[in-house]
């Protein structure tokens, strides 16, 4: 690659393709309108999570599979920068591995944590009776309670 | 494609040469962002594991509803997607800055590093003034049988389920003055505060309509921990970022790289401001959207 000065850094042995201005153009352009859709689209999953929650009878199994969504909607935005914005995708695999493999390790630290902490509410509102009762929200739809008459069997 | 073919043939481990074909410098900045990572990460997964082990969560929607210059208006997810896309697109003039550095374009890196940093300022700008919000916005809560005013800080959470309407009345007659001056000043705008504190406590109860008052309970205390701590780090990634941006400028001011013959050390400071932004990408999906 005689292009590149002498200056560059012995580690480099191989030079990636020369990208044209237009190529290079076109590509940033295209990520940054994904990256805006995606974001937009999150933005709008959010909101309807908000009016489920308002509603009459909030579906809780919608409000998660949307959450869900979310998260892989984050996932793909994470994939887009990183690869394109930071070039990962450009190195050479050897190299991509090294970082892509340890970030491996987040499955299990993400589950098993996560399962961690719902054990432990688990086993507070078996045997802490405070606990449940404090930190549970007494209505349901407590957004509504003020126009309804109180209950009597509440203290 | 040629020179990709030349890539995949090369034996990368028979030795004279990198295996991983990456100067010594990036590969290490991109080891430290692969540390940095499982940094975020514990620290998000850690606020993961004590959200699950809670019976209530405050709603993201409930606590970031403000905008600036907007009052009291009710505006869910609206300024964190204005922060969103600051770091968004300042990421995209990093990229163009890096890009004109490959091709040795010094008055362009500057331009584009000069955006990357008014992008990072201005989301320094934003994140102030929420924590300001957050911190000093003080709400009506019903904490220990009484209603107090609290803002959201590291010890007390404003955002609780909604108290009961029996609940806040039997508390209000606990509350001080202070706190019902306020409640009825909310409520009836035309009495200032000092006259409201001179008034007996029952006329001040009177005044106050307790069905149209929308207390909530003290929340999860963790809740203000997490998110001052997770996005005051992410906040400080964004900062050092704009330091080293400022740097970095001023070096390609200085013809440092010029003479160097290359503008590596502009990928190296790239790389890094990418990854502020992948962080806030997952901060965002923690905190506002989830």
């Amino acid at each position: 690659m005689e292009h590149q000065s002498s200056a560059m850094p012995s580690e480099i042995t191989f030079h990636h393709p020369h990208q044209s201005d237009e190529e290079f153009r076109k590509k940033v352009r295209k990520t940054t309108i994904l990256l805006s859709v995606i974001t937009v689209i999150e933005l709008a999953i959010g909101l309807s999570i908000y009016t489920i929650h308002k509603g009459e009878n909030p579906s809780h199994l919608l409000v998660l599979m949307f959450k869900g969504v979310v998260c892989i909607l984050t996932l793909a935005k994470a994939y887009y920068i990183v690869s394109v914005f930071m070039h990962l995708g450009d190195e050479i695999r050897n190299m991509i591995m090294t970082i892509v493999v340890p970030l491996l390790l987040f499955i299990w630290f993400i589950i098993a944590f996560i399962a961690d902490g719902n054990s432990y509410k688990n086993l507070r509102n078996t045997y802490d009776p405070h606990f449940k009762e404090s930190t549970t929200p007494k209505e349901h739809h407590a957004e509504k309670q003020a126009h309804e008459e109180p209950k009597p069997g509440k203290q | 494609m040629a020179t990709t073919a030349t890539a995949h043939q090369t034996k990368w481990w028979s030795g004279g040469k990198s295996p991983f074909n990456l100067e010594y410098g990036k590969l290490m900045m991109w080891y430290f962002l692969m540390s940095d990572a499982f940094t975020f990460g514990a620290f998000l997964i850690s606020y993961g594991s004590i959200r699950f082990s809670q019976n209530f969560w405050p709603d993201p929607n409930v606590v970031f509803n403000a905008f600036p210059g907007a009052g009291h208006s009710n505006l869910p997810l609206a300024f964190v997607s204005v922060m969103t896309f600051i770091l968004i697109i300042s990421s995209v003039t990093m990229v163009l800055a890096v890009h004109a550095g490959h091709k040795g374009d010094k008055q362009g890196v500057i331009k584009w590093l000069g955006w990357t940093i008014v992008g990072g300022l201005a989301f320094l700008g934003c994140q102030a003034w929420e924590w300001h919000h957050l911190i000093t916005g003080e709400h009506a809560t019903l904490i220990d049988g009484q209603i107090q005013w609290v803002g959201q800080t590291t010890r007390v959470n404003p955002w609780g389920a909604l108290a009961g309407i029996d609940d806040v009345a039997a508390a209000l007659k606990n509350s001080s003055q202070h706190s019902l001056a306020l409640l009825a000043h909310e409520q009836n705008h035309s009495l200032v505060h000092e006259e409201l504190m001179g008034m007996p406590k029952e006329k001040l109860l009177g005044m106050i309509n307790t069905a149209e008052l929308h207390v909530r309970a003290n929340g999860p205390v963790a809740f203000g921990g997490y998110f001052y701590g997770i996005t005051g780090f992410h906040g400080f990634h964004v900062f050092s970022g704009v330091i080293i941006n400022i740097i970095m400028v001023i070096m390609t001011q200085k013809d440092v790289f010029q003479k160097r013959g290359h503008y590596l050390m502009i990928e190296k400071a790239g790389l890094y401001w990418q990854f502020v932004d992948l962080v806030w990408v997952f901060v965002f999906l923690c905190f506002y959207l989830i």
